[in-house]
């Protein structure tokens, strides 16, 4: 384990990311309109830059530990780094011309969504309370700017109102919660200080405020997932969000919450999980089910990827709620967690691409304008079904496997209980693969519009977006074992 | 072994989907190229079929043959292991023969919106799904391909179909998988307990389940398999799938795709939870009989001949169920015997009949009016021949499998109950002359009688030159396998037994 108190090594991701965002902010001064379009190219260049010190932190393999153990790179750490440079790197991609077209502000756009990656690297490292809220800030304000930058759009402005005054109520919850515990524990901060406070005080009246605080501090970090019932503002949001910052919302920012609930879960609270794992049980049957149940109704395709996210992100709760019979959390679960976390990235991500190919054309994003779109643009139709299929879990995607890993650690953990989760699971990919289907449906069984038919023309950066996402959810279909190998590098048991 | 027979088995399975790409490469004008293409990969598919029956060591049917087992998914446990047996085989080359007779059919037989391409492109890609099952002897790589035809059909009728296309399409989908997601369960949970997803050695070393557990466990495969079969009351979803595919998709689907739940209660039901499945095996039985009465009866309400075959087919798989509950090698012979029959004439009745709708554009009894004999010497006279092999008269077919079956109910396994499956008999007795009943009274309707007025003046072809490439191989078989029924139990007998070897007698 290193012990320098500051590795330069260790923090080169975050220092790249910080210094190109500055960069931007500055750059983008000086330049004029007509050299607007290379700000895309240099927050993109600054992710992959950012990706390198990565790579040789991995190739390293030593678990590097800063401030006194607050900020640790570990093999959770660089896979969810990997996760998150990568996702943002493709919301890049299918930024680039959707800026460019709107009139947007591109040096702030593009300096916020650095932020917020800025943002969720920290997260993946912090190993305290503090510089858990900094980070899950640091990844919330810029979100809350970017929802709203369809200023003269009302439905944008609502989507970023509702977006600030939940997140920021919910992290007050959480902070609260937070206080509280650091109250109570006589002033732990991180994660193994409390761990081991709560392994080691039994019961009474200090538990049960210790109990009180776990639950606030997780409520906190449903919201950001959008567990229901804290998933109310996700699909006004996602609605009124310009769509790249949709899909960044959908899978970047909605992964930073789970990668608070896998630390604090696993790190901080694993003595406790006969608090915690009644709660996420019960968030789990209801995002899923819920979340299903609501997008068959959607008419609008963006609201129903926002109930179809919602009820993503409970599957990805369910292996957290397995109850083994030891009370112990395994590697299994939290690999499966992490491994659906990535497969569900790749597949959302394909999506929204298509999407937002798609409404550069239709300028709608209604179900019923899709009708025919096989006719007119068969590529695109394939690829969205691509992508949706795999959402549903149904081969030959990468989503499959997502699912099947996801079963197969509830499953091992035993149990009736258990049993039951994985039963309304399934119940739930059937229901979900209906919603999905119907939009197959639009697609290929209905007629086209009357009007023009011509080929829908997708610019370069799109298409490389959509092209890598059907790509790498075709490859890990074939080859899951890279995603579950992954999964087990990340674990933090 | 020799390399090529190493390899025949996975060639046999994944030509198909090899050719599905190649077409998709195939230029969007060029159709023949396309249909070249797909008849080069079935055809070639077949012959590793054929290749494979003919190196097979019939003398030791219940070993697994031509198999290739090699990790998979290292990370959980998953292998790609793929066998023949004796049980396997028949279903095998089902599979490969249906499909390639298909694209035979399919070559001046396309439905509108037409789209040779991808609709052979699909048609593919559902042989590798189906063969792979039959030949499957890992769990997850089995429900890999289980899920795999899910799609391909879909579309298929989808897009293919006839006017409700759309409904019977997804309603064939969520019940399927509303069914393999519990399948899934079951599967992990046999992993959860025994820590192996091999399908022989989970047969060899039953994962040991509490009782009640194991019956919870087969329920889960019960649904899986039976929504497949489809058993009453799961049967819902076929008929409307079947009345609206287009005719290469209804074949598919009769022939092959409905055996893959049967196959399932045979090769991992049965074997891996012998005493959950003997406590589920009256019930299984009872479901069973009541398809075969109820299915009879659904068809003489039948207005439209594709949905009365659709229902004919509930009624046979019936016969069947009944077959594999009674858990005996007579039962379970007699089982497999009437997949590969049904196969075969049920095959055939959709092709006759989406013939006759190409020639009529309609499909219902009282429009057709009667008389085919007169204006369709040919097609009629098949019709009438592939109806009695379905009937069950004896030296064709369809007889062996269900009149073994009903036998087979006669004796149970030991410790399942002799006088409820005598009882299950009689009723599918009565069944069988339900069966004769409809199909006699469905051949007045259609083909005795004088030509109506409407069809008078129209002009008809008789049975073409396509039609006869596809079809005289199934009636010859249809014969064969009447006649020489050995052909089939010769093979199966030995893998049979191995699988019954748990339930005494």
């Amino acid at each position: 384990m290193g012990t320098a108190v500051f590795d330069l090594h260790a923090l080169a991701p975050e220092l790249i990311l910080t210094g190109v965002a500055i960069l931007i902010l500055v750059y983008d001064l000086f330049i004029g309109d007509e050299r607007k379009w290379t700000l895309p190219i240099v927050a993109a260049g600054g992710i992959l830059a950012a990706g390198i010190p990565l790579v040789t932190l991995g190739l390293s393999d030593t678990t590097r530990s800063l401030f006194g153990g607050a900020y640790v790179v570990d093999g959770f750490a660089l896979v969810l780094k990997g996760i998150f440079l990568g996702a943002s790197f493709v919301v890049l991609l299918m930024s680039a011309q959707y800026v460019e077209e709107g009139d947007y502000h591109r040096g702030e756009f593009y300096f916020l969504l650095l932020s917020a990656v800025l943002g969720m690297l920290v997260i993946s490292s912090a190993r305290d309370m503090i510089s858990l809220f900094v980070a899950i800030e640091l990844v919330s304000s810029p979100t809350y700017l970017l929802a709203g930058w369809r200023k003269r759009d009302l439905k944008s402005n609502e989507a970023a109102l509702k977006y600030f005054l939940l997140g920021v109520v919910s992290i007050a919850i959480s902070l609260y919660g937070m206080s509280i515990l650091f109250g109570v524990t006589g002033g732990a901060l991180k994660f193994t200080e409390i761990a081991s406070w709560m392994s080691a005080v039994p019961s009474g009246s200090a538990m049960g405020v210790a109990a009180m605080s776990i639950v606030l501090i997780l409520v906190g970090f449903a919201f950001k997932i959008a567990a229901v019932p804290f998933h109310l503002w996700a699909p006004d949001t996602y609605e009124g969000a310009p769509l790249p910052v949709t899909a960044f919302l959908s899978v970047a920012s909605k992964t930073a919450g789970f990668v608070g609930l896998f630390t604090l879960v696993y790190l901080a609270f694993p003595a406790q999980s006969q608090v915690w794992r009644p709660v996420i049980f019960g968030l789990a049957i209801a995002t899923m089910t819920v979340g299903n149940l609501i997008a068959i109704k959607q008419t609008n395709l963006v609201r129903m990827l926002a109930y179809s996210s919602i009820a993503q992100a409970g599957y990805v709760l369910v292996p957290f709620a397995a109850t083994t019979r030891e009370g112990s959390l395994t590697a299994e679960t939290f690999a499966s967690s992490v491994t659906y976390l990535l497969i569900y990235t790749v597949m959302n991500l394909g999506a929204f691409a298509v999407i937002i190919a798609v409404a550069r054309r239709t300028r709608s994003v209604e179900i019923t304008s899709w009708s025919g779109l096989s006719k007119y643009a068969p590529g695109l139709a394939v690829l969205m079904t691509f992508f949706l299929l795999s959402l549903a879990g149904i081969p030959p995607t990468a989503g499959m496997w997502a699912k099947i890993f996801v079963f197969r650690s509830v499953i091992s953990a035993g149990g009736l209980a258990n049993g039951a989760l994985a039963a309304v699971m399934g119940i739930n990919s059937v229901i979900a693969a209906f919603y999905y289907l119907a939009v197959v449906k639009k697609m290929f069984f209905d007629p086209a519009p009357e009007e023009d038919l011509e080929a829908i023309p997708v610019p370069a950066s799109l298409a490389g977006a959509i092209g890598i996402m059907a790509g790498i959810t075709f490859v890990l279909f074939v080859i899951p074992d890279v995603a579950v190998r992954l999964g087990y590098g990340a674990s933090l048991v | 072994m020799s390399a090529i027979e190493t390899w025949a088995l996975t060639l046999a399975v994944f030509l198909p989907a090899a050719g599905t790409l190649a077409i998709l490469l195939v230029p969007k004008k060029q159709e023949s190229a396309a249909k070249v293409t797909a008849l080069i990969a079935t055809g070639l598919a077949l012959l590793a079929g054929i290749f494979i029956a003919l190196r097979f060591d019939y003398s030791n049917s219940s070993s697994l043959q031509f198999e290739t087992n090699v990790p998979w998914i290292s990370a959980i446990g998953a292998r790609y292991h793929i066998a023949l047996d004796g049980i396997s085989l028949p279903l095998v080359l089902l599979s490969l023969l249906v499909t390639f007779l298909c694209v035979i059919y399919s070559w001046k037989h396309f439905p509108e919106p037409h789209n040779p391409r991808v609709f052979l492109a699909l048609v593919l890609l559902l042989e590798t799904g189906m063969t792979g099952t039959f030949v499957a002897f890992d769990l997850i790589l089995f429900f890999v391909f289980w899920e795999l035809v899910l799609l391909p059909m879909y579309f298929l009728i989808g897009v293919w179909g006839g006017p409700n296309r759309e409904y019977a399409a997804i309603k064939f989908f969520l019940y399927t998988l509303f069914g393999s997601a519990f399948m899934l369960i079951a599967f992990l949970a046999m992993y959860w307990k025994a820590g192996t997803f091999d399908i022989v050695e989970l047969s060899l070393n039953n994962p040991g389940f509490a009782k009640s557990t194991a019956l919870l466990v087969f329920g889960g495969l019960f649904l899986g398999f039976a929504i497949k079969v489809p058993m009453f009351p799961f049967h819902t979803w076929l008929p409307d799938a079947h009345t609206e595919a287009p005719t290469v998709g209804s074949v598919l689907l009769a022939a092959v795709l409905l055996k893959m739940g049967t196959y399932g209660f045979v090769r991992i039901a049965l074997p891996v939870l012998p005493e959950a499945a003997r406590s589920w095996a009256p019930w299984i039985g009872l479901l069973a009989v009541i398809g075969i009465i109820y299915a009879s009866l659904c068809c003489f309400a039948q207005k439209d001949l594709k949905r009365l075959i659709a229902f004919s087919s509930v009624g046979h798989m019936g016969f069947v169920m009944l077959g594999i509950a009674t858990l005996t090698p007579v039962g379970i012979n007699a089982a497999i015997f009437g997949m590969v029959a049904h196969g075969l004439i049920t095959g055939m009745l959709f092709f006759l009949t989406g013939s006759i709708h190409e020639r009529y554009h309609t499909r219902e009894i009282a429009e057709l009016g009667g008389g085919m004999l007169k204006k369709l010497p040919i097609l009629a006279s098949l019709l009438a021949f592939i109806s009695f092999a379905s009937l069950g008269l004896p030296a064709l077919a369809g007889f062996p499998g269900e009149f073994m079956s009903m036998l087979s109910a006669y004796n149970p396994a030991p410790g399942l109950s002799t006088g409820t499956f005598r009882t299950f008999m009689v009723v599918a007795g009565v069944g069988t002359v339900l069966v004769a009943g409809y199909f006699l009274w469905m051949l007045q309707r259609v083909n005795l009688g004088t030509v109506p007025e409407r069809w008078e003046s129209t002009e008809m072809h008789d049975v073409n030159g396509y039609e006869y490439a596809a079809w005289i191989p199934l009636i010859l078989l249809t014969f064969i396998c009447g006649v020489y029924p050995q052909i089939i139990l010769g093979v199966t007998d030995g893998a049979v037994r191995g699988v019954t070897a748990a339930f005494g007698g």
